[in-house]
C-alpha cells in the first residue's frame, strides 16, 4: 500500500491541522463537522477549565492553607479532573484520527462524505455510544472513580491525626507500603491476616466444593428414591438469604446460650467450647458455616452436569469390569471438573472477599494481642475495620491496593485461559 | 468373600441414605431452631427449646409494633426493585452495544469491564462514602441504588453480552434490509429473544442488594432508612441475647418468602450461571 504513492498529502496536513480540533476537518471541507469539533473543544475548556486548573493544583499540593483548603475534597476534584482529562484525550485522539482518515480518502481520490452521509454516519456510529453511555457514566463514577481515589489515597498520610478540616493531608510517597512491611505491628498483622485469608479461602472453598460434588453424586444414583424432596431440602441453605443464616449461626454458636454448646454438645456430655472467644474455634466455626452456606450451589451445578453424562460411558466401563470407585474417578469427576471449573474458580475469589460471613458472625474477632486486626479478619474485613473503627484511611487504602493486585493477577491468569477471552481476541 | 449383587446394592443404598440423612439434619437443624426460637416465650434463649413448650406469636406482633421492621422490609424491597429495573435497562443496552456494534473504544471497554468485575466494589468503601457525601446523596436510597447499579454493570454486561452474541446476526440484517431503524431492531427483534438472560440479570440485581450489608451499613444512617440486613444485624449486636427471639421472628419472616421465591426461580440461577460460566 505504501508503495502506491499518493498524488497528494492531505492526510498528513489534515492530521497536523487537527492539533486544534476541527481545523483538520475544515481543511477536509467537512464544514459542519469541523465547526462542531471546534465548538466542542472550546466549550470543553470553558466548562472544565476551572475544574482542571483547581483540580490539578489541589491534586499536587493537597491544599496549602487552613481552613480554606480541605485536602480530601481537593483530592476528589483532582481525580475527577483526571477523568475529565482522560475523556478530553480520547476525543482529541479521535479528532486527529478522523482528520487523517478523511485526508487519506481524499488522497486516494474518493470524495469526502457529504453532509447527508455524515448525518447518517453520526446516527450509525453514535448509536452504540448512546446505548452504552448511561451505564458507562454510572460505572465511571461509582466504580472507576472510587478505585482510582483509593490508589491515590494509599500514597497520602490521611488518618485520624491528619484529618480535614482541622489538618491538611500530604503526599508521603510509598511510606504506607514500606511501613506495611517494615513496622512490626503492621508487618505482623499483614502477614497473619494474609496467611489466614489464604487458608480460609482454600479450606472453606475446597470443603464446600467437595461436599457439593459428593452429595450430588450420591443423590444421582439411579436406584435412590425421594430424589426431588432430598434435593429441595439440601438446597435450602442457598435459598435462605446468607446474612440471615450467618446471624442465626452467630446465635447458635454463642458461648453461653447458643444451641451448639447447650443442646448438642451437652447431649454428648462435651464441655462448652469457646466458639466466639477463642480464635481457633471461631475459625473452625466459620469454615463450617461457609461449607453449610456454599455447598448447595455446587451441588445444583454438579447435578446439571451429571444428568448430561451419557449412560453409555458407564455401561462400557461396567463391561470392562470397572468398580464404582473407578467409574467415579475416571468418568464422573473429570466430567464435573471440566464443566464447572470456571464456577469453582469464581467460588475461590468469592470467598477471598467473603466479608459477610467473617463480619456478621463475629465481627472478625475475637481480638488478638499484638496486631491491629481480629483473629478471624481476612483482608477485606480488616480494610473495613481500618476505615470504620480505627480511621487508618491511608493504610486501609494501601491494603486495598495490595489486595486488588492479588485479585487482578490471579483473575487475569484465569481469564486468559477461558474461551470468551480468546474469542474476543484480546 | 463373595458378596451378591443384591447385598452390595443394599449396603450401598443404606450408606447413601445415612449420609443424606446426616446432611439433611445438619441443614435443617438451624432452620428449625430459629423457627422454634421465634416462638419461645421470653426474650432471651437461656430457657429456649427447639420445640417451645408455650409457643407464642408475641414476638411477631412485637416486631410490627415495637421495631421499625416493616419500614426496613419496605426499604429493602424498594431498593432491590429499583436496582433491578435500572440495572436491567443499563446492562441490556450496554451489552447490546458491545455485542452488535464495532465502535471506537469497544475492545478497551470490554477489557475494563473484565478487570473491574474482579475487584469487589466495596474495597473502595471510603471513596464511595466520600463521593456520595460530596454530591449530597448520603443517607438516601437513591444514592445507594446508583452505587449498586454501577457495581452490577461489569459482570452482568459480560453475561448478557455472551448471550446476545448467540442470537444470529442475520436476524438484525434482514430487519435492516426491511427498513427497520436501530432502535426498532433492538426493541422488536433482539429484546424478545433476550428475555431469558434479562431475567437472569434481573434476578442477580435483585438478590445482590438484598444480601448486601457493607454498603448499606455505611451509606444509610438513620434508623428509618435502613435495610433488613443492617437492621437485623443491629438488633442482634446491640442487645445480643436480650432480643434474640425478636430477631429470630424477623429472620423467619425474611427466610420464608425469599426462600420460596428462590426455590421457584432456582433453575434460572443455574442456567444463567452455567451460561455465564462457560461463556465468560
Amino acid at each position: 500500500m505504501e508503495a502506491l504513492a499518493y498524488q497528494s498529502n492531505h492526510r498528513k496536513t489534515a492530521a497536523l491541522l487537527s492539533i486544534i480540533p476541527g481545523i483538520g476537518q475544515l481543511y477536509n471541507k467537512q464544514r459542519i463537522k469541523g465547526a462542531i469539533f471546534l465548538i466542542l473543544a472550546a466549550s470543553y475548556f470553558i466548562v472544565f477549565g476551572n475544574l482542571l486548573n483547581m483540580g490539578l493544583w489541589g491534586f499536587f499540593t493537597l491544599g496549602t492553607e487552613l481552613p480554606r483548603d480541605h485536602s480530601i475534597i481537593l483530592l476528589v476534584q483532582g481525580v475527577i479532573a483526571f477523568i475529565v482529562i482522560g475523556f478530553g484525550i480520547v476525543f482529541y485522539v479521535f479528532n486527529i484520527y478522523d482528520a487523517f482518515q478523511n485526508g487519506k480518502k481524499r488522497d486516494q481520490g474518493f470524495a469526502v462524505t457529504s453532509i447527508k452521509e455524515q448525518y447518517q454516519n453520526v446516527i450509525d456510529k453514535g448509536f452504540p455510544y448512546l446505548l452504552a453511555g448511561p451505564g458507562f457514566f454510572i460505572l465511571i463514577f461509582v466504580v472507576v472513580f472510587p478505585i482510582l481515589f483509593m490508589v491515590f489515597l494509599s500514597f497520602t498520610n490521611y488518618d485520624l491525626y491528619h484529618s480535614p478540616p482541622a489538618r491538611l493531608v500530604d503526599w508521603v510517597g510509598i511510606q504506607n507500603f514500606t511501613e506495611m512491611f517494615t513496622m512490626d505491628i503492621w508487618r505482623n498483622t499483614f502477614v497473619s491476616v494474609f496467611a489466614w485469608t489464604i487458608i480460609w479461602t482454600f479450606t472453606a472453598t475446597t470443603l464446600q466444593v467437595a461436599a457439593g460434588i459428593f452429595l450430588a453424586v450420591i443423590i444421582n444414583q439411579k436406584d435412590l428414591k425421594f430424589k426431588g424432596i432430598i434435593r429441595t431440602l439440601l438446597i435450602l441453605p442457598w435459598a435462605v438469604p446468607a446474612f440471615v443464616s450467618i446471624l442465626v449461626f452467630s446465635g447458635m454458636f454463642n458461648d453461653s446460650f447458643g444451641a451448639i454448646n447447650n443442646d448438642i454438645l451437652a447431649a454428648f456430655g462435651i464441655d462448652p467450647i469457646p466458639w466466639l472467644t477463642d480464635p481457633q474455634w471461631t475459625k473452625v466455626a466459620i469454615i463450617f458455616i461457609q461449607t453449610w452456606l456454599g455447598f448447595p450451589f455446587i451441588m445444583a451445578m454438579t447435578t446439571g452436569v451429571l444428568q448430561s453424562i451419557p449412560e453409555e460411558l458407564y455401561e462400557a466401563a461396567t463391561v470392562d469390569g470397572a468398580t464404582v470407585w473407578d467409574k467415579f474417578k475416571s468418568i464422573t469427576l473429570p466430567m464435573i471438573l471440566a464443566a464447572t471449573a470456571p464456577i469453582i474458580i469464581t467460588q475461590y475469589t468469592f470467598n477471598f472477599n467473603n466479608f459477610n460471613v467473617i463480619y456478621l458472625f463475629n465481627e472478625g474477632g475475637p481480638a488478638v494481642a499484638g496486631q491491629s486486626a481480629g483473629g478471624t479478619d481476612i483482608l477485606i474485613s480488616w480494610i473495613y475495620n481500618l476505615t470504620m473503627t480505627s480511621a487508618q484511611y491511608s493504610k486501609a487504602a494501601a491494603v486495598t491496593v495490595l489486595l486488588s493486585v492479588v485479585i487482578v493477577t490471579v483473575a487475569l491468569i484465569n481469564f486468559k485461559r477461558t474461551k470468551a477471552f480468546k474469542e474476543e481476541g484480546m | 468373600m463373595q458378596m451378591s449383587i443384591k447385598q452390595e446394592k443394599i449396603i450401598r443404598l443404606t450408606l447413601s441414605y445415612l449420609v443424606l440423612l446426616a446432611a439433611i439434619t445438619i441443614v435443617i437443624y438451624p432452620i428449625l431452631w430459629v423457627i422454634g426460637s421465634s416462638m419461645n416465650p421470653g426474650d432471651s434463649l437461656t430457657s429456649s427449646t427447639i420445640i417451645p413448650q408455650n409457643a407464642t406469636l408475641l414476638h411477631y406482633k412485637d416486631l410490627f409494633t415495637k421495631t421499625q421492621y416493616l419500614t426496613w422490609y419496605w426499604n429493602t424491597l424498594k431498593i432491590c426493585i429499583s436496582t433491578m429495573i435500572l440495572s436491567v435497562i443499563f446492562i441490556g443496552l450496554t451489552a447490546y452495544a458491545f455485542s452488535r456494534y464495532r465502535f471506537f473504544g469497544r475492545k478497551n471497554g470490554l477489557l475494563l469491564f473484565l478487570v473491574l468485575q474482579m475487584i469487589p466494589q466495596f474495597v473502595a468503601i471510603l471513596a464511595i462514602y466520600i463521593l456520595v457525601n460530596l454530591v449530597g446523596l448520603l443517607d438516601t436510597h437513591f444514592g445507594l441504588v446508583l452505587v449498586y447499579v454501577g457495581g452490577l454493570i461489569p459482570m452482568n454486561t459480560w453475561l448478557a453480552k455472551g448471550y446476545f452474541d448467540t442470537i444470529p446476526r442475520e436476524l438484525d440484517e434482514s430487519a435492516r434490509i426491511d427498513g427497520a431503524g436501530h432502535f426498532r431492531i433492538f426493541w422488536q427483534i433482539i429484546l424478545p429473544l433476550a428475555k431469558p438472560i434479562l431475567a437472569v440479570v434481573a434476578l442477580f440485581s435483585f438478590i445482590s442488594p438484598f444480601a448486601d450489608f457493607i454498603l448499606a451499613s455505611i451509606l444509610l444512617q438513620s434508623d428509618e432508612k435502613k435495610t433488613l440486613a443492617v437492621g437485623l444485624f443491629n438488633m442482634v449486636s446491640d442487645e445480643f441475647g436480650n432480643s434474640f427471639t425478636l430477631f429470630a421472628a424477623g429472620s423467619v419472616l425474611i427466610a420464608i418468602p425469599i426462600g420460596l421465591l428462590f426455590l421457584s426461580l432456582q433453575r434460572f440461577f443455574v442456567s444463567g450461571l452455567t451460561a455465564g460460566g462457560t461463556k465468560g
